[in-house]
C-alpha cells in the first residue's frame, strides 16, 4: 500500500480493516427442505471509525410482469433491511425494472469511474430472452430467464452496496429507497454489447500507448498483466462449465427417455421379477433425471454466473487502470505544455519583448497550477486504484471460495441422494428368480 | 499420425463379462474355449483363440489359432446356412470391431497438438487411448461371448467347422464378401423379411409357438428401443465427465498463476476435480458395459430367437403345401409317390424343428432372465461403489477447504 495517499483521502475507511461478508442465498433445491423463509442475504460492514457493525441486507424478488406485448416489461422487488442510520427507515421495499438498474450504473458509472473505482457492471440485456417473456411464452425457457435475470440484480446491487464509497452515494440510497424513480432513458449504450464494446475499447486504448509510464514500480504494469491473464483463464473456465450445463441438461432429457423405454421393456417382460425390476430400473432412472436436472442448475446458478460476473468485473477492472493512464496522460500533456510556455517567456525574455511577458507569466502561473493539480489528481487515482484492487482481490476470494464450497456441497447432496436411489434398487435386482 | 497400438494382455476381468453375458455356461472339461490374447493393429485386429479339449477329434489337448473377424462371421454364417441348425438359435455373431471414431479422435487430436498446453495434450492423449482400450476389450469380449456360446450348446459344439476354426492353424482364407456377395445378400434378406411377414401372417396351431412369436415380436422392438436410448444417456454422460476434465485443468492453470491463498484453493479444487471425473468417466463405462452391452445382446439374440421362428414357420408353410400337393396328386391319381415323399420330408423337417425350437426358446428365457439379474445387481454394485467414492473424496475436499478458510 503506498504511502502519502494524496491529499483528499477517498470517503471510505482503510480496507485491511473492512469486512463486507456476501451470504449468498442457499440453493439447496431439496424439495424436503423447507428454505427461504429470509429471503435477504447479508452484507455486513463494519466502520472502522465508529468500531460498530452495521447491517445492510438487500434482496430481489417477486418478478411481476407489467403490461402486454412488446411494451412490457418485468417489475422487481427490491427489499432493504438495514441497520445503517442513513436510511429512513430499518425494512422497505421498492418496485424497480431493468432499466432502472442500468441507469443506476449510468449515475454510478459518471461519478465514480473517474475516481478510478471499480464499478460493477450490470446484469446484459437480452433481446430474445426478453422477447419470450414480453410475448408472454409460458414455457420453462421464459422462466429461467426471468430466474437468471432476478438473480443478476440481486447479486449486481450487493457488489454496489459491498463498495464502501458506492454505498455513501445519494443515488444509490435514491434507488433503494425512493417510490418512483424517475425512468431511465438512453440506456441502449449500456446493453449488452453496448458495454462490452466499451470496455475493449478501454482495453485497446491502454494496449496502444506507446508512451511508456515512468512507474516508480511496475506494481501497476504486472498488477494489469495478471487481471488480464485471469480474465482470459476465466473465460475459458466459465465456457467448460457452461458445457457442462449443456451436457448435464442434456442427459436429462436422455435419461427421461430411456426410462420410458425401460418401463415399456419391463411391461412387455414375461418373468415377473424381472418385470419388476426393470420397472424399478426405470423409476430409478426418473429420479436420476430429477437428480441431473437440480445438479444442472447448482452449475449453472452457483458457477457458471459467478464466472460469468467475474469475466465481466475484470473488465471493469481494466477500465480502472485505463482510468488512471487517462489521468496520467493528462498530467503529460500540461507538463509538456507548461515545458512549452517556459520556453516562450525564455524566448521573450531574449528578444527582449516586453509587453508579451506579463501574457507569458500569467500562463506559466496557470499551467503551474493546472500541473500541481493533475500530479494531486493522479496520485489520488493512484492511490485509489490501489486500494480499489486489494479489496477487489479481498471480495474475489472470498467469493469464490464461498461459492466453490456451495457448489462442492451440492455435488455431495446429489451424490448421498444417487446413493439412496442404488441402495433402494439393489434388493429388487438381486429378488429376479 | 497415429501410433501402432499393440496391445497384448490377458484380460482377466473381462473374460468375467463374457461370462456374464452367459450365466449358463457348463465348463466342462470337455471343451473350453476362450480368448487368451488380441492384437489390434492398423486396420485390423487379431484374436488368439485358445481351446482346452479331452475330445479325441482334436489332434492335442490344448492348443491356439489366430483368428480375425472374418472368420467369426465365417463361422457364424455357415451355421445359419446349415439346414441341420434350423431349430436352434445361432447365437448371434459378435459385432464387427469399430475404432473409426476413437481413431479420428486421435487424428483431431495430432491436428489440434499445437494449440493446446503440452500437459493437456498428454492428458488428452490418454483419455483417447483409454477409450481406444476400452472399445478394444469389449470387441474382443463380444468375440469370446460368441464362441462360448457355441461351445456350450450341445448340437453346435460338434460342429466340423467349429473345429476347423479352433484347430486349424492356417489362415482360413475367408476374405470378406465383395460388391456383388454383399448386393446378393440384400437382396437375400429382402426377400427373407417379405418371406417373413408372409409366414408371421400364418396363424400357428401350437399356442407355444404363437405365443412366442408375438412376445419376441414386441420385446425385440422393445430391446431395440432401450439399447438405443441407453446409449444416447451413456454418451450424455461421458461428454460431461469431459467437461469436467477441461474444468479441473483449467482450475489448475488458474491455481498455478500465483501463489495466494485463492490460487492454493484452486489447486486443491482442480486435484478434486481431476478425481472425480474420473470416477464419472467410470460410471458412465460401467453402465455401458452393464447395460447398454446387455441390451445389445439380448438384441441380437431376441433376433436370433425371431429367425429360429421364421425357419420353423417356414417349415410349417412348407409342410402344408406338401399336404396340400399331395392331396392334389393323389385325386388325379399322378406322381403320388413323390408328393408323398416330399410330404414325408417336410413333416420330418417341421417335426425336428419343433421339437428343439421348443427347448430352445426356454433356455433362451433361462438365459436372459439370469444375465439381466446378473447385470442389474453389478450395475447397482457399482454406481453404489462409485456414488460412494465421490462422496468420500467430496466430503475430505471440503473438510480441508472448510478448514483453511
Amino acid at each position: 500500500m503506498s504511502g502519502g495517499c494524496g491529499r483528499n483521502p477517498p470517503p471510505f475507511p482503510d480496507n485491511e480493516d473492512q469486512e463486507a461478508e456476501l451470504d449468498t442465498q442457499v440453493l439447496d433445491s431439496d424439495d424436503d427442505d423447507d428454505e427461504g423463509e429470509d429471503i435477504f442475504t447479508g452484507a455486513r460492514l463494519e466502520e472502522e471509525e465508529s468500531g460498530d457493525q452495521f447491517e445492510l441486507n438487500i434482496a430481489v424478488t417477486n418478478p411481476e410482469k407489467i403490461g402486454d406485448g412488446m411494451n412490457a416489461y418485468m417489475s422487481y422487488k427490491v427489499s432493504t433491511q438495514t441497520t445503517l442510520p442513513m436510511f429512513l427507515n430499518k425494512t422497505f421495499s421498492v418496485r424497480r425494472r431493468f432499466s432502472d438498474f442500468l441507469g443506476l450504473y449510468e449515475k454510478i458509472s459518471a461519478k465514480h469511474s473517474l475516481l478510478g473505482c471499480i464499478i460493477p457492471p450490470p446484469p446484459q440485456k437480452s433481446v430474445v430472452g426478453m422477447t419470450k417473456v414480453k410475448v408472454g411464452k409460458e414455457d420453462s425457457s421464459s422462466a429461467e430467464f426471468v430466474e437468471k435475470r432476478r438473480a443478476a440484480l440481486e447479486r449486481y446491487l450487493q457488489r454496489v452496496v459491498a463498495h464502501p464509497s458506492l454505498l455513501q452515494d445519494p443515488d444509490v440510497r435514491e434507488f433503494l429507497e425512493r417510490d418512483e424513480l424517475p425512468r431511465a432513458v438512453n440506456t441502449q449504450a449500456l446493453s449488452g454489447p453496448g458495454l462490452l464494446k466499451m470496455i475493449n475499447r478501454a482495453s485497446d486504448a491502454v494496449n496502444k500507448m506507446t508512451i511508456k509510464m515512468n512507474e516508480s514500480d511496475n506494481w501497476f504494469e504486472s498488477k494489469l498483466q495478471e487481471v488480464e491473464n485471469e480474465e482470459q483463464l476465466l473465460r475459458r473456465l466459465h465456457a467448460a462449465v457452461d458445457s457442462l450445463v449443456n451436457h448435464r441438461k442434456e442427459l436429462c432429457s436422455n435419461t427421461v427417455v430411456f426410462s420410458k423405454s425401460v418401463a415399456m421393456l419391463g411391461s412387455v417382460e414375461e418373468n415377473s421379477a424381472l418385470s419388476r425390476a426393470l420397472s424399478q430400473l426405470a423409476e430409478v432412472e426418473d429420479k436420476m433425471e430429477q437428480l441431473h436436472q437440480q445438479q444442472a442448475f447448482s452449475d449453472f446458478f452457483i458457477l457458471a454466473e459467478l464466472l460469468a460476473d467475474y469475466v465481466r468485473l475484470l473488465g471493469a477492472v481494466r477500465c480502472c487502470f485505463e482510468q488512471r493512464m487517462k489521468v496520467w496522460q493528462r498530467l503529460q500533456e500540461a507538463q509538456s505544455t507548461l515545458q512549452k510556455k517556459r520556453e516562450a517567456e525564455a524566448k521573450l525574455l531574449w528578444a527582449n519583448k516586453p509587453e508579451k511577458l506579463q501574457q507569458a507569466k500569467d500562463d506559466i502561473n496557470e499551467w503551474e497550477s493546472k500541473v500541481s493539480q493533475y500530479e494531486r489528481d493522479f496520485e489520488r487515482v493512484t492511490c485509489t486504484v490501489r486500494k480499489e484492487m486489494l479489496r477487489f482481490e479481498k471480495e474475489k476470494a472470498r467469493d469464490f471460495k464461498q461459492h466453490i464450497v456451495k457448489y462442492l456441497e451440492s455435488l455431495l447432496h446429489t451424490q448421498h441422494r444417487l446413493v439412496k436411489c442404488w441402495e433402494a434398487f439393489l434388493p429388487e435386482a438381486k429378488a429376479i428368480a | 499420425m497415429m501410433s501402432n497400438l499393440d496391445i497384448n494382455f490377458f484380460f482377466e476381468d473381462f473374460r468375467l463379462n463374457a461370462y456374464i453375458l452367459n450365466v449358463d455356461l457348463q465348463t466342462d472339461a470337455t471343451l473350453q474355449v476362450d480368448i487368451s490374447d488380441a492384437l489390434s493393429e492398423r486396420d485390423k485386429v487379431k484374436f488368439t483363440v485358445h481351446t482346452k479339449s479331452t475330445l479325441p477329434n482334436f489332434k492335442q489337448n490344448e492348443f491356439s489359432v489366430v483368428r480375425q473377424h472374418e472368420e467369426f462371421i465365417w463361422l457364424h454364417d455357415s451355421f445359419v446356412e446349415n439346414e441341420e441348425y434350423a431349430g436352434y438359435i445361432i447365437p448371434p455373431s459378435p459385432p464387427r470391431p469399430d475404432f473409426d471414431a476413437s481413431r479420428e479422435k486421435l487424428q483431431k487430436l495430432g491436428e489440434g497438438e499445437g494449440s493446446m498446453t503440452k500437459e493437456e495434450f498428454t492428458k488428452m492423449k490418454q483419455e483417447l487411448e483409454a477409450e481406444y482400450l476400452a472399445i478394444f476389450k469389449k470387441t474382443v469380449a463380444m468375440h469370446e461371448v460368441f464362441l462360448c456360446r457355441v461351445a456350450a450348446h450341445p448340437v453346435l459344439r460338434k460342429d466340423l467347422n467349429f473345429h476347423v476354426f479352433l484347430e486349424y492353424n492356417q489362415d482360413l482364407s475367408v476374405r470378406g464378401k465383395n460388391k456383388k456377395e454383399k448386393l446378393e445378400d440384400f437382396f437375400k434378406n429382402v426377400v427373407k423379411s417379405a418371406d417373413g411377414v408372409l409366414v408371421a401372417g400364418v396363424k400357428d396351431v401350437d399356442d407355444f409357438f404363437e405365443h412366442e412369436k408375438t412376445f419376441l415380436l414386441e420385446y425385440h422392438n422393445r430391446v431395440k428401443d432401450s439399447s438405443a436410448k441407453s446409449d444416447r444417456m451413456i454418451r450424455s454422460h461421458k461428454s460431461a465427465a469431459d467437461d469436467i476434465n477441461r474444468i479441473a485443468s483449467t482450475l489448475y492453470t488458474l491455481g498455478t498463476q500465483d501463489s495466494t491463498d485463492l490460487c492454493k484453493f484452486f489447486l486443491k479444487v482442480s486435484e478434486l476435480f481431476e478425481k472425480t471425473r474420473k470416477i464419472e468417466a467410470r460410471v458412465a463405462a460401467d453402465e455401458d458395459l452393464k447395460l447398454a452391452d446387455l441390451l445389445k445382446y439380448y438384441l441380437r439374440e431376441s433376433q436370433a430367437a425371431k429367425d429360429l421362428l421364421y425357419r420353423r414357420g417356414r417349415a410349417l408353410v412348407d409342410y402344408e403345401n406338401a399336404n396340400k400337393a399331395l392331396d392334389k396328386a393323389r385325386a388325379k391319381n399322378k406322381d403320388v409317390l413323390q408328393a408323398e415323399t416330399t410330404q414325408q420330408v417336410c413333416c420330418q423337417k417341421f417335426e425336428k424343428i419343433s421339437e428343439s425350437a421348443k427347448q430352445e426358446l426356454i433356455d433362451f428365457k433361462t438365459r436372459r432372465v439370469a444375465a439381466f439379474r446378473k447385470n442389474l445387481v453389478e450395475l447397482a454394485e457399482l454406481e453404489l461403489k462409485h456414488a460412494k467414492g465421490n462422496l468420500q473424496l467430496l466430503q475430505s475436499c471440503l473438510g480441508v477447504l472448510k478448514g483453511d478458510t
